[in-house]
């Protein structure tokens, strides 16, 4: 299929002032609310489960089943809390959803909302995006102003409130239950699960926590019909998802395909082949915590769930960092150990431990002092973090540092003494 | 102490915030934000009022204040470079601008300058990957960066 057609979060991208709700209700925004209004919670959710979408923040766990969970019956009140902490390096996709498009989040919120009979919803946004937060604050009072948010909205009875919350820097708040720890006002752990969210999440109450680019293709799939959405992508793997593009290639940015689109066709055609001509290493193809793929897996592995997991990755957030032949490959996963040693949240000890450990390890390797056994011992490492931690922050590290070590072994015994 | 207490506007922010929530302590980042604004910066004096406003002890706002990169604990100066280190702003040349801005301004990573207008620092991934090498100044993202483009960045500040 071509790309161009295939357009669910990015329609109005290239629109003036897609930003703003005169353009997005010209587009045909909020249209679905009416529709929206006039179905049983239960047959929204039925729409979406049809409908295959995964959590696009990473984890990819089906959206439908992921309310379904919540307690219909339970008297405590129900919240939906947006994860917009994008913070896995080489994503940035929500962040231009939500400077770009805003209020199809808005529009998708309240139809997980209505879904879900919450009538609070917290947007967690990471502190650095000052900007975005800007936009989506505009959005929201425009949408309140029309009577989108709030009480009553559009005379249906339903009453919802939206408010974005800011977070102050820190990777770990991505992760659903240290977000619900953090906008508690607490330090950024995760909890311990079970209980998931839906059961005991914010303050206690039953709460879905959805990322951006999930809630910003509801308004799509509502409005069109599931069936449409799943013209997009592949059996298994339906819809259509964004790619975050970068490193060496000539056109980095986002791109919105279907799923089972060609890894080649993206570098090559769309974002225009590899930089000042060099040839390809390695791509990491969904954001950093997932394993590396060398050069030939990459060109022969389709961007969906199952070709990636086939080929030994994952697809994880979309977050697609491209790497050509002169790119130094223990430098770069010092890079990344860097990245999760300074992000551990430091609460179990094999990830405050291991990710620091790693880290220096490498960091010693790359000056020149590289002994024997390192290699070993990373591999020790990372074996002795990965599913014995609290949440999967451990796994991150440990992914790449096995990934790594397999593809690219020789160049990480040159850094070893002789 | 007696002098710590939000100005007018910021009083009314917070008492506006306070009703987004169901629990007082679900306030502390956003009037941990507005403390921030008007100070600068999280002494433990400003902590300890935070504390008092949020019906939490001092420790419990200190604890938090701590585990977040964006508080800062200290004065940062009038100009705060954060630097992208992160893999792919790496792959594209980050530390050339970090060096830069080093040489430039005469510090290392973590300190301010003497003047205390520049503070530098690297900080791990902003989510602007595709236009990398990147910075955020204070609030703002200056992306695509050059050694050019940053030479120009800082001539056109006061």
């Amino acid at each position: 299929m071509d790309v161009m057609e295939a357009k669910v979060l990015t329609k109005n991208f290239g629109v003036k002032d897609s930003h703003t709700l005169p353009v997005y209700e010209s587009t045909g925004g909020y249209n679905v609310l009416k529709r929206l209004f006039s179905m049983k919670p239960e047959e929204v959710i039925e729409e979406v489960k049809k409908s295959g979408l995964r959590g696009r923040g990473g984890a990819g766990f089906p959206t439908g089943l992921k309310w379904s969970f919540v307690p219909k019956d339970s008297p405590k009140p129900k919240y939906l809390c947006v994860n917009a902490d994008e913070s896995e390096p080489g994503t940035f996709k929500d962040r231009y959803l939500m400077e770009l498009d805003p209020h199809r989040l808005i529009e998708g919120i309240i139809v997980c909302s209505y879904a879900i009979d919450c009538h609070q919803s917290y947007i967690y946004i990471r502190g650095e995006f000052v900007f975005p937060k800007e936009r989506l604050e505009q959005a929201i009072a425009e949408a309140y102003a029309k009577g989108y948010l709030g009480k009553n909205i559009l005379g249906s009875g339903y009453d919802l409130e939206l408010t974005v919350h800011r977070g102050a820097g820190a990777y770990i708040c991505g992760e659903e239950t240290a977000l619900l720890n953090s906008l508690e006002g607490l330090r950024g752990m995760p909890r311990l699960k079970p209980p998931f969210p839906a059961v005991v999440g914010l303050f206690g109450c039953p709460t879905v926590v959805n990322n951006v680019e999930t809630l910003s293709a509801l308004p799509f799939i509502l409005g069109e019909g599931p069936e449409a959405y799943r013209k997009f992508g592949t059996e298994k793997s339906p819809g259509t998802k964004m790619f975050s593009v970068s490193g060496h290639v000539v056109r980095p940015g986002n791109y919105e395909i279907p799923l089972g689109y060609s890894l080649k066709k993206l570098i090559e055609e769309d974002c225009g082949g590899m930089k000042d001509g060099k040839a390809l290493k390695a791509v990491i193809p969904g954001g950093s915590s997932v394993p590396v793929l060398p050069a030939k897996d990459a060109m022969e592995v389709n961007l969906d769930y199952e070709s990636l997991a086939e080929k030994g990755s994952m697809l994880g957030s979309g977050g697609v960092i491209v790497m050509d032949e002169t790119t130094c490959m223990v430098k770069t996963l010092t890079n990344l150990a860097h990245f999760y040693a300074h992000e551990s949240c430091g609460q179990c000890s094999p990830c405050r431990e291991g990710t620091g450990w790693a880290h220096k390890i490498l960091k010693r390797m790359l000056a020149g002092e590289g002994r024997a056994g390192d290699l070993e011992t990373l591999h020790r490492i990372a074996d002795n973090m990965a599913g014995k931690t609290i949440c999967v922050l451990a796994d991150a590290l440990a992914m790449p540092i096995w990934s790594y070590l397999k593809h690219f072994r020789s160049e990480f015994e040159a850094y070893i003494e002789k | 102490m007696a002098d710590i207490k939000f100005n007018e506007a910021n009083q009314k922010k917070f008492e506006q915030l306070l009703k987004r929530y169901p629990q007082k302590r679900a306030a502390m980042l956003p009037t941990l934000w507005l403390a921030q604004e008007q100070y600068g910066w999280l002494s433990p004096e400003v902590m300890t009022y935070v504390g008092g406003l949020l019906e939490v002890p001092p420790s419990k706002v200190y604890e938090v204040a701590t585990f977040y990169t964006m508080f800062h604990l200290q004065p940062v100066g009038k100009y705060h470079f954060q630097v992208c280190r992160t893999l792919s702003c790496q792959l594209r040349g980050a530390e050339g601008i970090t060096a830069q801005l080093k040489k430039r301004f005469g510090i290392g990573i973590g300190q301010t300058s003497e003047d205390g207008r520049f503070t530098l620092t690297e900080v791990e991934c902003l989510g602007s990957c595709g236009t990398a090498p990147m910075l955020q100044l204070n609030d703002d993202y200056h992306e695509d960066l050059t050694e050019a483009k940053l030479d120009q960045l800082i001539e056109s500040l006061e």
